[in-house]
């Protein structure tokens, strides 16, 4: 029953595509029971998402995000965590980011801001994970319990911070002042009509490079460097690992503590680029998607672009769809992303024995027919 | 004094009636989590059960139909995730997050398409809802001094969930404790393989604890849209199941200190209302962020290891494969 029966592209390719095929089957099977035409559906999805500038424009910039919890979700799975608390991460990550923009946004252009911003909202994400980190390190309470507490210790936080600290003097809606025009990041609007062309508006800004700057690294990183490898050796045998002589405990930390700050990022396309403030619940879900899209792309830097294309697609067509047809709100997204997770997270190892069994058939009567 | 005994007694009250879907939902993850198996989908099936309460309770008019309904949908829901990690071995933490973020989507994705209020079902009255209950003699010794009115106002004038909430602890007690299940239930939640060993089947164990956790996560459900309100709202679990989580960690996955820190964090929030915009004594006003997130604060110092020990079924989280 070892998994080297399977060859290499079988394992990799066609297992997480049937996978994620039975997500969207059975998607539509609820767009069928709700009374609405599943293939209409599809249609509608895609021309909102891909149809027109606009749209393009919404779903990378809904790519943007997914690709940054999604990254932060995969680190923490390579070292055999499940980092539930990506969208606390991101929140408080988005609060470090707006400090730093609100406090210097009068003295420095948007690029000289950047790396400070950067650096502060890593900052604040990778603080909010560290605990959650230490406490599973050293003192043994499980990292999944304590990050989803987190979510719910930071939204309160926040809420806090926001009603009654940051606001803006004078205003009603929770939300801090916006940040000075020159110190926010250019959308992709502004480079297009740098270069002369013109294009509609959408809130995709430059912090997409970030992200896939960010895949390049987080690859680079985990394959090529000296921690990447204590990361996935604890991953695969942490007892291994400790025999090694690898400080589990401290690559523990280390790899929540980068899980946080990549999360974080969020604030740069939220805070930095597309809301131009801190306002409540700017997350909105980002990092519990984030496990959806790292569970998909198979927590590979690659796999995890294509995954959160998909979901950012997703994300704007559905928008677009519950437009169209009545009976449908972006909900059925929600439902779609909690297949997902089901099918190619939970239920990934299903289909694996029969496909197995059926390949041994299938080489053994091919290798009979060669003899 | 009456005044300051009314104040009391009426925070009291408030603390049952959100304790209630708390308690249900702890009793429901203690079963599932002594057998081995991580439940972080009581939130889920406790608002897949409050929309299926709602929406049958709407369509027959019969409360206890809703009730049946939401036991029904509830248990289907913990099947799926029995079926994915007790069969498939599949991640659990996973798979209860898929239910969470499932239930969270298709309430009202179906709530829209079949009653068209914007994910909320019809409003229910009558015997569509679990209404008060005025339990005998609450009448009579309501003017008895202390003991009269703890009586008619604290004990009496709850719905019947609520009776049953209250009812479930010792039973949840009995059955793991002092019930030959109970005792292969611990068993099956601490080493897997010698309960195999004897003969008893792992797998079977286990589904019919994580049914029993549907069974209880369909009642909070159902207490929630048939009984605290009267409909369903979308998202209206609110994180509950995360509290009800954390309260049966903090009450170190027994039932008697978990229904303790049911009513601990049941009475934190109560006093949340209650303290909106007064000013206490020395510390001044308490924002009331703080005490929403006092539960998942105190759970996590509990986990620090900083308020004694809180020990967890030793093949928690592990899929048992009975090998060769």
């Amino acid at each position: 029953m070892s998994n080297k029966t399977l060859p290499a592209w079988i394992d990799i390719g066609v297992i997480p595509l049937i996978n994620v095929c039975m997500a969207f089957a059975v998607s539509g099977l609820v767009i069928l029971l709700i009374g609405e035409n599943p293939i209409e559906a599809v249609q509608y999805i895609l021309m909102g998402a891909f149809g027109y500038d606009e749209g393009i424009g919404y779903t990378l910039y809904y790519t943007t995000n997914f690709i940054f919890t999604g990254l932060a979700v995969s680190i923490a799975f390579h070292a055999g965590l499940f980092n539930i608390g990506g969208e606390g991460q991101a929140y408080i990550g988005g609060l470090g980011v707006g400090l730093m923009c609100l406090s210097l946004d009068s003295f420095m252009p948007w690029w000289a801001l950047f790396p400070f911003a950067i650096a502060a909202g890593a900052a604040f994400g990778a603080a909010w994970a560290f605990i959650p980190a230490y406490l599973q390190a050293y003192r043994g309470s499980h990292v999944v319990i304590t990050t989803i507490m987190f979510n719910f210790i930071a939204s309160a936080l926040m809420v806090y911070l926001l009603v009654n600290v940051l606001i803006e003097p004078g205003s009603m809606a929770p939300q801090t002042r916006s940040i000075a025009d020159a110190a926010t990041i250019p959308s992709i609007k502004e480079l297009f009509a740098g270069l002369g062309i013109d294009i509609s508006n959408s809130p995709l800004n430059i912090s997409i490079f970030l992200a896939l700057a960010c895949c390049v690294l987080m690859w680079l990183l985990l394959w090529h460097t000296r921690l990447g490898y204590a990361i996935r050796m604890i991953g695969f045998n942490q007892n291994a690992a400790i025999y090694s002589g690898i400080n589990t405990k401290r690559v523990i930390v280390i790899t929540m503590c980068i899980s946080g700050a990549m999360a974080a990022m969020v604030g740069i396309n939220e805070v930095m680029g597309a809301q131009e403030r801190v306002l409540l619940d700017f997350v909105a879900g980002a990092g519990f998607t984030g496990i959806a899209v790292s569970l998909m792309g198979r927590n590979h830097p690659i796999g995890i672009v294509i995954a959160s294309l998909l979901f950012g697609a997703l994300y704007q067509g559905g928008a677009e769809l519950s437009f169209e047809v009545a009976n449908i709100t972006s909900d059925l997204v929600v439902v779609i992303q909690g297949l997902v997770i089901l099918f190619c997270g939970a239920l990934s190892l299903m289909i694996k024995p029969g496909l197995e069994k059926l390949f041994i058939k299938l080489t053994a009567a091919k290798e009979s027919a060669d003899v | 004094m009456s005044e300051f005994l009314t104040i009391m007694l009426s925070t009291f009250d408030a603390t049952i009636r959100v304790s209630t879907p708390l308690i249900l939902c702890a009793m429901a993850g203690l079963f599932s989590e002594r057998s081995g198996i991580v439940d972080i989908g009581l939130e889920g099936k406790m608002l897949a059960g409050a929309f299926a309460a709602a929406a049958v309770a709407s369509v027959t008019g019969s409360a206890w139909l809703g009730l049946l309904g939401a036991i029904g949908v509830a248990i289907s829901m913990s099947l799926l995730h029995g079926f994915a990690c007790i069969t498939h071995k599949g991640n659990q933490v996973v798979s209860g997050l898929a239910i969470n973020i499932l239930a969270s989507g298709l309430t009202v994705t179906l709530g829209i398409a079949w009653f068209h209020q914007g994910g909320q079902t019809p409003l229910l009255s009558g015997d569509a809802r679990f209404l008060s209950i005025d339990l005998p003699g609450a009448l009579a010794v309501e003017n008895v001094p202390v003991l009269g009115a703890i009586y008619s106002q604290l004990i009496s004038g709850h719905n019947a969930l609520v009776y049953l909430a209250f009812i479930t602890v010792p039973v949840t007690w009995w059955v793991v404790y002092q019930t030959r299940f109970g005792l292969r239930l611990r068993a099956v939640g601490e080493n897997p393989q010698a309960v195999d060993t004897a003969g008893i089947s792992v797998f079977w164990l286990r589904y019919r604890a994580v049914i029993c956790a549907g069974l209880l996560c369909g009642i909070a459900g159902a207490y929630l849209s048939t009984a605290q309100n009267a409909s369903f709202i979308r998202e209206m679990s609110a994180g509950k199941g995360y509290i009800a989580l954390a309260a049966l960690i903090f009450g170190k996955w027994r039932p008697k200190t978990a229904l303790l820190a049911c009513l601990l964090f049941g009475f934190l929030e109560a006093l949340t209302v209650r303290l909106e915009g007064v000013p206490l004594p020395l510390i001044g006003e308490v924002p009331a962020q703080l005490m929403q997130a006092l539960p998942y604060i105190l759970t996590v110092i509990l986990l620090a290891g900083f308020i004694g020990k809180a020990t967890a079924p030793k093949a928690i989280g592990i899929p048992y494969s009975k090998e060769r």
